[in-house]
């Protein structure tokens, strides 16, 4: 019966299609040869030659395909086999055995990726900096790597450190998420100096998305995000070697050594070290213009990657040691240190012995980080993918500044989990995951204790659509339960539309809640005999409520030729709205103070920004910006301070061709030119501390030359400064500096006059 | 009955062998010369239904794709691809659908690979 039923199917398979008989189609079944049998060949090609009609035969060898009459050659191919072409002059059925090919058609794909990334396409505005652009301004460290890039304003944060804060959208980087990739990095107890514990030849690129941001990597943006890539064991040189050296005796040496130790899996070592030991004070006023700096920081990387598998990973340590010293040129740390701490150095003529050694400060840093990273690429699905990231740092500063002493110890603890994969199709993509944070913080503010310890969860889904064309859109969603800030959701948004060729229209709107961690964040505080006066108000974070804002952008680019050469503008716009905020209020010449935010708080950016290679290899680019930064503070809505309304920026950029060696010349000139910006008011003081309502405009220029001699070897010599302007008077009430009046905090222009610097770059790949 | 048995289960096997996959992964040769001819086979090849990924590079001219084989068929994602326009192996534009093309796609006249002239 069994035996039966078998042959029975098998005649009804071999002779169904042949009893399907229609007048308009061919259909058939391709058999291969089997022995001495034939058996059913499903998924070969069935199509009409110089046609676009075809078809495929399904799992029995089957096949129907349109007859039109104007096309009489019917092929059939499969791959291995011989293709047949047969003469077909009217519908009818066919069985076709195919022969199979000696030789198997081979096919050799070739991937090649894409150098440059298409901010066009992307639904977020990000802009890529890569390696080549960060060479422009070849000092030294993150900080100071925004130089040429005007979406990112470089300000000075104090008369004391020489520190470089960044901001953007005209909010300091406190409201920016900034990662290394992909782990928030600085943040919390590194807030103000942790962007200069990042050596500049460590950077591969560096990405800034406008706005608010991807809720992949947490809720703590509110203004932006700014990622790091660092160079990676398998793709840097074998050996690089960076020295600088600047006329106030700052002195560098960066060390890169890669080693590929399996086909697997590759290390590298990464040491920084920096130092200045000249005293330098070219403004004559009695205090160091820049840090006596002595910083050791070393990383150690192993990369694996396994194509066949499918697996990746990076493990990453860090280690880091930085000590400054600022304040008087006459101070002396190690007397200071030991009157310090005498058995009577808190009585009054303990007190006055200490005075009499002078006004200095000295910060000393030491952080350890480490992170492990462990991504999973599907091998027979490449839209498919599982990350984990996790990490640990440890960030201690022990510093004095004057009779103000402020300590913080801080762990932090973060990890993430990720999936992608595609709804559908590749143009739908989602990731989703879960997020972990822990951090505690441990303080000494003068005498003060302060501690706390954050601890929060949360679970993110984002989807990403592309047409490919005209339409992109990237739609997050968070939710967090935080130990502070409750139980909150973070919606962010970013759309993009292109109405025509080379245009793209952005919108974007997305919230961002944080602790405001307000010692780490305004250590410029500790340099000025303001008091601190923290208003209580029974919140959770210093007696303050978290942060909380909705940041909406719009923003248009547009791609032109213009003389037979490529170029660019765009125009934004960007509103930060905050529900909460903490008001650092500066008002009051004798105090700082700290409180919620009761009323209005909102920053308005403008920028229009053109670049264009306006001659053969020259390149241009122009940015204008406007800001409008304006907080309701107890004594009424005013500006921000130290925050000029109106910048203007032009970068030129010329690069010789390359001769056969791939020696060349490069030039680099930045102009930055500030409108007058807000003081702090100072009414108070006496007249001759008074500073006035506004600082005038002024510009600064940096200008760069470097001359390749060849892949292995470069040198380059630069100037900053070059016009030689600097603040009057940067510190106030100096004569006295452990009196009331005295202040370095207010500081709206480079304290360090002219400066050159040469450097030399040494590669081997 | 052994024969049966062994019949049954070669029929199986072959089965199994030609079973339709739900992440099908293969290559085909499609003919273009820019980003612009990229973005359009892409977009016509993803416009097929079951058809998940799809990468055309185009130095060497090969669509990548991973496809649900129970919902298409490579025959199907090279009929949307003419009908935008573009020539595969076995099947060819009409010259009504490759005179659509934008006046920098013509890839008949020249294939030369001219990515880099292009945004």
């Amino acid at each position: 019966m069994l035996k039966g039923n078998f042959f029975f199917s098998c005649f009804v398979i071999m002779v169904l299609p042949f009893l399907s008989f229609s007048q308009s189609t061919v259909d058939g079944v391709v058999m291969e040869p089997n022995g001495n049998k034939t058996i059913a060949l499903p998924g070969a090609n069935v199509y009409w030659m110089n046609s676009q009609i075809g078809t495929v035969t399904d799992v029995k060898g089957n096949f129907s395909i349109p007859f039109f009459g104007k096309y009489n050659t019917l092929i059939i191919s499969y791959v291995g086999f011989e293709s047949d072409t047969l003469d077909i002059r009217e519908p009818r059925k066919i069985r076709h055995v195919l022969k199979p090919s000696n030789a198997l058609d081979e096919v050799v794909v070739q991937q090649q990726r894409d150098a440059v990334e298409k901010t066009f396409f992307s639904a977020q505005n990000v802009v890529t900096i890569n390696s080549a652009e960060l060479l422009k301004a070849a000092c030294c460290n993150l900080s100071e790597s925004f130089e040429t890039n005007p979406a990112i304003d470089v300000n000075f944060s104090d008369a004391l450190t020489g520190t470089k804060q960044i901001q953007m959208l005209g909010l300091t980087s406190p409201y920016l998420l900034i990662t290394q990739e992909n782990i928030p990095m600085v943040r919390g107890a590194s807030q103000a100096y942790g962007l200069t514990f990042t050596p500049g030849t460590w950077v591969e690129s560096i990405q800034i998305t406008k706005g608010a941001g991807s809720v992949v990597n947490g809720y703590e943006s509110i203004s932006g995000q700014i990622n790091t890539e660092l160079v990676k064991p398998m793709t840097d040189k074998r050996l690089f070697v960076n020295g600088y050296a600047n006329q106030n005796g700052r002195l560098e040496l960066n060390t890169h050594l890669n080693h590929k130790l399996t086909d697997k899996w590759s290390t590298g070592l990464y040491i920084h070290g920096n130092q200045r030991r000249q005293k330098e004070d070219g403004n004559d006023d009695g205090f160091l213009d820049a840090p006596l700096a002595n910083q050791i920081n070393i990383m150690n990387r192993w990369q694996y990657q396994n194509p066949e598998t499918g697996w990746v990973s990076f493990i990453n340590l860090r280690y880091l040691n930085d000590e400054k010293q600022v304040g008087e040129v006459d101070f002396n740390a190690d007397n200071w240190v030991r009157l310090r701490s005498a058995p009577n150095a808190d009585t009054p003529e303990g007190l006055a012995l200490s005075a009499a050694e002078g006004w200095g400060s000295e910060i000393d840093t030491r952080r350890f980080d480490t992170s492990v990273k462990l991504g999973y690429v599907f091998p027979e699905l490449p839209f498919q993918s599982i990350g984990f990231q996790a990490s640990y740092s440890n960030h201690q500063q022990e510093s004095y500044f004057g009779f103000n002493r402020y300590d913080i110890n801080h762990n932090s603890v973060y990890s993430n989990l990720l999936f992608n994969s595609i709804i559908g199709d590749t143009r739908n993509k989602f990731t989703t995951g879960l997020t972990f944070a822990y951090d505690s913080y441990d303080e000494l503010v003068y005498t003060t204790d302060f501690g706390r310890e954050d601890v929060s969860g949360g679970a993110f889904f984002e989807y990403a659509y592309e047409n490919l064309e005209k339409v992109s859109l990237t739609a997050g969603l968070r939710v967090d339960t935080h130990n502070r800030l409750g139980t909150f959701v973070t919606p962010r948004l970013h759309v993009r539309y292109t109405p025509w060729e080379l245009g793209s229209l952005r919108g974007s709107f997305g919230r961002g809640r944080r602790a405001a961690n307000i010692f780490a964040e305004n250590q410029q505080l500790f340099g000025s005999s303001r008091q601190i006066q923290l208003m209580d108000e029974g919140g959770s974070i210093y007696g303050l409520d978290a942060e909380d804002a909705w940041n909406y952008g719009i923003s248009f680019l547009q791609g032109f030729v213009f003389l037979n050469r490529k170029g660019n503008v765009s125009l934004d716009y960007y509103r930060t709205d905050f529900r909460n905020q903490i008001v650092v209020d500066w008002e009051n010449p004798r105090a700082i103070s700290f409180y919620n935010l009761d009323g209005e708080s909102y920053a308005n950016s403008f920028q229009v920004e053109v670049n264009h290679e306006i001659l053969e290899n020259v390149e241009v680019r122009m940015a204008y910006k406007y800001y409008d930064v304006a907080t309701d503070y107890r004594s009424g809505r005013l500006q921000k301070p130290l925050q000029a309304q109106n910048r203007f920026f032009v970068n030129l950029g010329y690069e010789t061709k390359p001769k056969e060696n791939g020696s060349l010349w490069k030039f680099d000139y930045t102009v930055h030119t500030q409108g007058e910006q807000r003081l702090p008011n100072t009414d108070v003081n006496p007249s001759q501390f008074r500073l006035g309502d506004f600082a005038d405009g002024y510009s600064v220029m940096n200008a760069q030359v470097t001359k390749v001699f060849s892949t292995k070897f470069e040198v380059y010599l630069g100037g900053e400064n070059l016009s030689n302007f600097r603040q009057p008077n940067p510190i106030l009430g100096l004569d006295d500096p452990f009196g009331e009046n005295f202040d370095t905090s207010i500081v709206y222009a480079p304290i360090m006059g002219r400066m050159f610097y040469l450097g030399f770059r040494f590669k081997v790949q | 009955m052994k024969k049966v048995v062994l019949t049954l289960v070669m029929a199986l096997l072959t089965g199994i062998t030609f079973a339709q996959e739900k992440n099908k992964k293969m290559t085909m040769e499609v003919d273009g010369k820019c980003d612009m001819c990229k973005t359009r086979i892409e977009k016509a090849a993803l416009g097929v239904k079951g058809v998940k990924y799809a990468l055309w590079d185009i130095p060497s001219h090969q669509l990548s794709l991973i496809i649900d084989e129970r919902k298409t068929d490579p025959m199907k994602v090279k009929t949307a691809l003419v009908a935008v326009g573009h020539d595969t192996k076995e099947l060819k534009a009409t010259e009504e659908a490759y005179d659509s093309v934008h006046p920098c796609c013509k890839y008949r006249e020249d294939n030369t690979d001219d990515s880099g002239k292009h945004y």
